[in-house]
């Protein structure tokens, strides 16, 4: 702190950079501004990092280049090719790897002041006792966030199942490998002179590796908004953790803001399914929906249904509709569809609007950035606080592959496992067609009433194809 | 006491965070986040310090040249998703 390090101011104006461009994206109008600022303010922290006369002397000039050409190529090459449908598993794939660089960055830093030579100035401020628990914290969140990342993907992009999987006595696995992990950090910060710290560490990253895994396993996959913006925030504090290992506040306060984001995020998302964090993290609720379907929950009564015809003329009557896309429109990759049959009834001076759950989808905005790529305006797009008062004008709601987030059970029967949750109130308008595949229950695996109601019209079929069905019969009139 | 202030910045700053984006539209939920975690990869600055550790070869400087990768996909990829999101946010706009 003694000589004045001019670099510092510039991470100084970088983290004002990042906080400016933090405020800019939540608003739609600056949101691409704001993201840009950000970037700016990335690429002036790093350009200082690497002119700062206290690296540059021994940086490795060839290995950096390396680094960075390989990271540049992949990250670009995925951000080109990614189809929105993709986008969640690209968000939870990215969350990891920022976490798994945390890790490498205090693994770096405690091979390099355990075996190396050179110490950065900075950490040898900070005592050892600080500096070791940083390390171990950054070491145990990144790769938490990395190991749980890699299986929220391989659950998102269905490689594996997205139901829960319950293992035997996985209380007592994630226990076990968390205060494994954490005695093995301490003993590693702590009494570095009776073990080999290197095995602790090693150890350590090994543990949380696991608990990574096994803490995500049995979270179903309706709830993985949740656990994306979750690892989200996960990402910013290993970010933080490394900040303190490094003795960077650039680190630390960029790090807290994500942190604090996706920590927001994740409240909203638990708030709209009217469920506590333990709750979602604990696990075991629902799924995919289930291909057989409980007893109870398939037990339907005077269900009508009505085919592409009868819909397109029910549609062809109305005056405002209202669609309310779900997970179900993402599987089918219907939203072109939709925002067509949108047009096509703009044309005849239908209003349209669409009413869109916080956790439709698979991660927090998911429905709103498939309809953005299809061109939806996104002035069309209402939030279901800003709807719900709607439905009751309405003449006809189209439901498409949601399920749970338009059951009226959450309202009416407070013995519901979902009652209480918000939900969008389809029932109230005139007339509502559901497309849907089946009667299947969706990840709650409870019965949904609606159906059975005298306004309720079933759609049984494949997103896209029924939607085109209709289409097709509407512009035959 | 250099901890001290740093504990400081790490408190305040998660305070600032909740302030500026506790009101975001579930519009931009998405672009949010993936923006975020573009930012989150900051560590990048940790990764380009540790690459200096150690002899040619050594296991800090190897982990280092490892963290500057993941780091850099994380900048990148993050930041040219985000938008390539938002531009589709913006282009209706104009059609309106």
């Amino acid at each position: 702190m003694d000589n004045f390090d001019p670099a510092q101011a510039f991470y100084l104006l970088a983290t004002a950079l990042f906080i400016l461009g933090i405020k800019r994206l939540g608003k739609v109008k600056t949101a691409r501004s704001g993201n840009q600022l950000a970037g700016v303010g990335m690429l002036l922290a790093i350009v200082v990092t690497l002119v700062s006369p206290g690296i540059g002397i021994q940086l490795d000039w060839t290995m950096v280049a390396i680094g960075l050409a390989i990271g540049t190529s992949i990250g670009a090459l995925m951000a080109r090719r990614v189809e929105m449908t993709g986008m969640p598993e690209l968000v939870a794939l990215l969350n990891g790897i920022g976490g798994l660089a945390s890790t490498f960055v205090a693994l770096s830093e405690f091979w390099g002041r355990k075996y190396g030579a050179a110490i950065t100035p900075e950490n040898v401020i900070l005592g050892p006792d600080v500096w070791g628990v940083a390390v171990v914290l950054s070491i145990l969140v990144g790769t938490i966030t990395f190991t749980g990342s890699l299986l929220a993907m391989a659950k998102l992009s269905g490689k594996i199942s997205g139901n829960p999987i319950l293992l035997p006595m996985r209380h007592l696995l994630v226990a076990g490998s968390l205060l494994g992990g954490l005695a093995l950090g301490y003993l590693a910060a702590f009494h570095q002179g009776s073990f080999d710290p290197a095995v602790m560490i090693l150890g350590l990253t090994a543990c949380a590796a696991v608990f990574g895994v096994i803490s995500v396993l049995p979270i179903g996959g309706a709830d993985m908004p949740v656990v994306v913006s979750l690892l989200n925030s996960y990402s910013g504090i290993a970010a933080s953790m490394a900040g303190f290992v490094i003795g960077n506040p650039l680190l630390i306060v960029a790090g807290a803001l994500v942190g604090a984001s996706g920590m927001i995020l994740t409240i909203i998302m638990c708030k709209a399914m009217n469920r506590s964090l333990g709750n979602v993290l604990i696990g075991g609720f629902g799924g995919d929906a289930p291909t057989t379907g409980g007893a109870s929950a398939t037990e339907y009564e005077s269900v009508k249904s009505a085919g592409a015809e009868e819909a397109a003329m029910i549609l062809d009557a109305a005056t405002s509709v209202i669609f309310i896309p779900g997970y179900g429109m993402a599987v089918a990759q219907a939203q072109h569809v939709v925002k067509e049959l949108g047009e096509e009834l703009e044309s005849r001076d239908v209003t349209v609007r669409y009413g869109i759950h916080p956790v439709a989808g698979r991660m927090p905005g998911h429905m709103n950035v498939l309809l953005a790529e299809s061109d939806v305006p996104y002035e069309q797009l209402w939030e279901l606080e800003r709807i719900n008062g709607d439905f009751k004008t309405t003449d006809v709601t189209v439901i498409i592959g949601a399920n749970d987030v338009v059951n009226p059970e959450a309202i009416e029967n407070p013995q519901s496992p979902i009652a209480g949750m918000p939900i969008l109130n389809a029932h109230e308008s005139g007339t509502v067609l559901v497309i849907k595949r089946s009667l299947s229950p969706g990840y709650a695996g409870i019965k949904n009433p609606l159906f059975e109601r005298d306004n309720c019209y079933m759609c049984f079929g494949d997103g896209k194809q029924f939607l085109t069905e209709i289409l097709a019969e509407l512009k035959e009139n | 006491m250099i901890f001290l202030l740093m504990l400081f910045v790490f408190v305040l700053a998660i305070f600032a965070g909740n302030e500026l984006i506790s009101k975001v539209p579930p519009t931009l939920h998405t672009p949010l986040m993936s923006g975020a975690n573009a930012i989150s990869g900051i560590t990048i600055v940790g990764a380009l310090m540790c690459a200096q550790f150690g002899a040619e070869g050594s296991a800090a400087k190897i982990l280092g040249i490892c963290a500057i990768a993941f780091a850099t996909i994380n900048v990148i990829g993050g930041f040219l998703v985000t938008d390539r999101m938002l531009a589709m946010f913006q282009s209706k706009k104009k059609k309106k």
